[in-house]
């Protein structure tokens, strides 16, 4: 069996290959205790207007002492991406920014042109970027190649809970990317965080699926496991699939034989 | 002075950052600015540097906080 390691992104050692995000729950103690159950140690927040009320804005203050991953969620263009990723870096200290650009309203895909560009830029500017981008094998290796410290391919759509749409693509970036894969967006139960894991992926980053669960708490600890469980069966080996049955117990030695 | 503040178009007095953050956050009752950033004519202006900014008619300033998100 290979060594089970922790995941490591620009040089920082994370706890656990689960990033959770904190929007969508029905309140901020049930958030709390969600973030904590999933044993996650990075969360993702957005950045707001101060005209935006709510109960999401003390959020960052309830959260102290987890690595927080800003995003720049809503974003429609490179500059706008940028912008958000500065006011970011100022807001909270640090210089992670998970880089969304959307193309589309209804399907929140990214916009890969203005992706790219946005990573080249934040990546010049010092930041440690990780785009959610589309689960193109090529277009993860040229953010790669723009110096992404992760690439996050969607595994369907944001919010959808369809889980991993393309597994044989997922499969492709995980085996090929120089950098860590964090699959991003779609999961909806704990299956399908195995499944991602399974296929090669370094981590999860997953929101909707436990802030909407019935039970979120207990969602995010099913998450937690499945996180875990799917690492370690990809790291096992798992034996291969065959059309014949093959009999565990011994052959010989059969009562009444 | 005419200012667009987070996308609105207001009428301020404030001569700086520091004062504005201040006249737009009274009512929220912070204790400092943690957690907050603002943008002058889409440059970040580093905190230290808010009292030192003066503001100009027709400036747009973004004034942001960390929220939840996904």
């Amino acid at each position: 069996m290979a060594a089970s390691e922790n995941l490591v992104i620009a040089g920082v050692e994370l706890a656990s290959r689960l990033f959770i995000g904190t929007a969508g729950y029905p309140n901020q103690r049930i958030m709390v205790d969600a973030v904590e159950a999933s044993g996650s140690d990075l969360v993702t927040l957005s950045l707001r207007r101060i005209s935006l009320q709510g109960h999401g804005s003390d959020t960052a203050r309830l959260l102290a002492g987890k690595r927080f991953l800003p995003n720049t969620a809503g974003c429609e263009t490179a500059r706008d991406a940028i912008l958000t990723a500065e006011l970011a870096r100022e807001a909270l200290g640090t210089n992670w920014i998970k880089v969304e650009v959307i193309g589309d309203r209804e399907t929140l895909y990214p916009d890969v042109g203005e992706l790219l560009e946005a990573t080249r830029q934040l990546v010049d500017r010092g930041f440690v970027v990780l785009p959610y981008c589309n689960d193109d094998p090529v277009i993860c290796a040229r953010l790669a190649d723009l110096g992404a410290a992760a690439v996050m391919p969607m595994g369907s759509l944001i919010g959808s809970g369809m889980g991993v749409a393309n597994p044989a693509n997922l499969e492709l970036i995980c085996a090929r990317s120089p950098v860590p894969v964090i699959v991003d967006a779609g999961i909806g139960t704990a299956s399908d965080a195995v499944i991602a894991m399974e296929l090669g992926a370094s981590g999860v980053l997953l929101n909707t699926a436990v802030a909407k669960a019935d039970n979120p708490v207990q969602m995010a600890r099913a998450m937690r496991h499945a996180v875990e469980a799917g690492y370690e069966a990809r790291m096992a080996g798992r034996i291969p699939k065959r059309g014949r049955a093959e009999p565990s117990s011994p052959q010989l030695g059969l009562v009444g034989s | 002075m005419k200012l667009t503040i987070n996308g609105e178009s207001r009428d301020s007095a404030a001569k700086d950052l520091a004062t504005l953050w201040q006249e737009e956050t009274a009512e929220l009752g912070l204790s400092g600015p943690q957690g907050f950033a603002i943008a002058l004519n889409g440059e970040v202006v580093r905190r230290a540097q808010w009292a030192e900014t003066p503001l100009e008619s027709g400036d747009t300033v973004e004034i942001i906080r960390a929220f939840s998100g996904g």
